[in-house]
């Protein structure tokens, strides 16, 4: 099969699946609404399907996507396999900025500012690594970067909310840090997709300077990439669509991470064809990350964030030994 | 036709002068070999006539415009560069890295056909057609170096500026990359490489410059170039060349007194 053709089919079984969960995600819960109750308005659990389950589809779809793309992007900019919103603390910066306008009071008057400070911490997070791993950034200034980073703002967003005159601060640092898709509201969603597709349009944009960044920044600069233009343009898509992100669910982490890894097996390692791929991949799998925690046992109270971790702290140490292996 | 020069350039590294006052002009359809010993600004000047690098004083010029003014598309469509130990991150097929040649040509997306046409006749000028395919990082260190130079031939540059593109291989694949190298010449293009096997220099070189200690000590055709008494300046060695059947030979007698 030609990569073309090759990619053109995993993409459309990527996209099966994801209307195969949707479907599911709209049926399943602690309260199970058949098929049967959709074409009734007057059903009771009509409510359940437009105020809850639409809205949490569709926003898992969002922020699935938004992660998955930002994990493509920034592994393809880092050069490093182990790249992603969460790990770099961009996530955590977004937090940041999402907790501060809480503390300052204004995320009650308007839900838009809560969301513009979430993308504005997450870009800010983007330029912060570039400027700390420094011009040649290699692979491990990067991480170490995202260390730092990741640890200031994760700190940031703790303080913050202890200092926030709330009686729910602890639990609120919790949903912040670990994040959820339980109860969003329609507005929750309106408030984050535009941004999401926007930063995601922005992202797709960096394809061709990502596939030269593969040969390092000399090469890619003889190639004829302009590297400022690049760091600014994925500062603004990932802090578009991270933070709109973060802004409506919180830190999810490993989204990023383990999508493009599935992804490069499937499609090839070519950064910009990666792209699209994760993007749907990522929606993917958060969706069904919420269908399970939905289904624990329990009620419902475990959180995404928490399931992500969970299954993402193996995959990165499985990936570790692989390229302890290789390496060996 | 096409020309690059170098006018008075000079370079400082953390200090310390690399390159002072360098003034040169390439020719195209000549092969310009850059020799000179470690450290003696070779790779710097490379990359400053690649507009890669801002020089400290003086500039490169490329037909009497300085190529840092021009767009880096601009000049990436000019001036192929293949960098020392080139860095390949992702295990890309070749037919895919090739196509990295095509970026400063490509649109935000997909490829036009003049690309595509241009990939295929960099793979089959470089015997590459049948390796299109294959993950870049398993090839062996001269079919690696055919896939690069296969790369800088996909941007159909009118100039090639190559960092050392033979050091690691063995004999035969140096003769290969070399004999590709002047194919590019012969096709009109100006190649300019750095180099340090003395010998190979001689025998693929139109021209030869020697660098040290941040000047050009001697330019002009290789056994003028290399001759005895610049040999004991640049390296500090007692040396002679020989005539051999395939070419001259570099007999080295002893090291100089310093």
């Amino acid at each position: 099969m030609t990569p073309k053709r090759r990619n053109a089919a995993v993409t459309a079984g990527l996209l099966a699946l994801l209307a195969t969960l949707a479907g599911i995600s709209l049926i399943a819960g602690q309260v199970w609404v058949p098929l049967s109750a959709w074409s009734d308005a007057g059903d009771p659990r009509w409510l359940i399907i437009t105020q809850l389950r639409l809205p949490r589809t569709a926003l898992a779809i969002a922020v699935g996507a938004a992660l998955g793309l930002s994990g493509a992007a920034l592994q393809g900019y880092t050069r490093n396999p182990l790249a992603d919103p969460g790990v770099l603390g961009v996530s955590s910066m977004a937090a940041l900025g999402a907790v501060m306008t809480i503390y300052l009071g204004l995320a009650a008057q308007s839900p838009w500012l809560l969301t513009l400070c979430a993308m504005v911490g997450a870009a800010l997070g983007v330029a912060l690594l570039v400027l700390i791993a420094g011009p040649a950034g290699e692979a491990t200034s990067f991480l170490l970067a995202g260390v730092i980073l990741s640890a200031i703002a994760s700190a940031g967003v703790a303080l913050a909310l202890s200092l926030s005159p709330n009686p729910w601060a602890a639990s609120e640092i919790m949903t912040w840090l670990m994040g959820s898709l339980a109860d969003r509201s329609p507005l929750d969603l309106a408030t984050a997709v535009p941004f999401i597709l926007l930063g995601g349009g922005v992202l797709l944009t960096t394809g061709r300077a990502l596939d030269a960044l593969t040969v390092g920044e000399t090469g890619a600069r003889a190639l004829g990439v302009a590297l400022g233009r690049t760091q600014a343009t994925i500062a603004l898509g990932a802090g578009l669509a991270c933070g709109a992100s973060v802004a409506a669910t919180g830190v999810i982490g490993f989204v990023g991470l383990i999508t493009p890894h599935l992804m490069r097996r499937l499609v090839g390692a070519r950064p910009s064809g990666l792209m699209i791929p994760s993007a749907i991949a990522g929606a993917d799998l958060l969706l069904a990350a919420d269908i399970g925690v939905r289904l624990l046992p329990g009620g419902g109270r475990v959180q995404v964030g928490v399931a992500m971790a969970a299954l993402g702290a193996p995959f990165f140490l499985a990936l570790l030994l692989s390229a302890r292996r290789r390496l060996g | 036709m096409s020309a690059l020069a170098a006018h008075r350039i000079s370079v400082a590294l953390g200090g310390k002068p690399v390159l002072q006052g360098i003034d040169l002009s390439f020719r195209a359809g000549e092969v310009t070999a850059i020799v000179g010993p470690n450290g003696a600004g070779k790779s710097t000047l490379l990359m400053t006539l690649a507009g890669l690098r801002r020089p400290g004083g003086g500039e490169a010029r490329l037909d009497d415009a300085p190529v840092l003014s021009l767009p880096p598309r601009k000049r990436a469509r000019r001036i192929g560069y293949l960098p020392q130990s080139p860095q390949i991150a992702w295990a890309l097929e070749v037919q895919a890295f090739v196509r990295l040649g095509r970026t400063a040509y490509r649109g935000l997306y997909g490829e036009s056909a003049e690309d595509a046409a241009a990939v295929g006749s960099a793979l089959a000028r470089t015997g590459m057609t049948d390796f299109a395919g294959r993950d870049i990082t398993t090839l062996s260190g001269g079919e690696r170096a055919r896939a690069l130079i296969a790369r800088a031939l996909a941007g159909e540059p009118a100039w090639l500026l190559a960092d050392e593109p033979l050091t690691g291989l063995d004999i035969g694949h140096q003769m290969e990359a070399g004999a590709l190298l002047r194919g590019v010449a012969v096709e009109g293009a100006g190649v300019i490489v750095t180099l340090h096997d003395l010998p190979f220099a001689a025998r693929l070189a139109d021209r030869v410059v020697v660098v040290a200690g941040g000047k050009v000590i001697a330019d002009g055709a290789p056994m003028e170039a290399l001759a005895a008494p610049i040999l004991r300046k640049a390296y500090g060695l007692e040396a002679g060349w020989v005539t051999g059947i395939g070419g001259p030979l570099l007999d080295v007698t002893a090291m100089s007194d310093p």
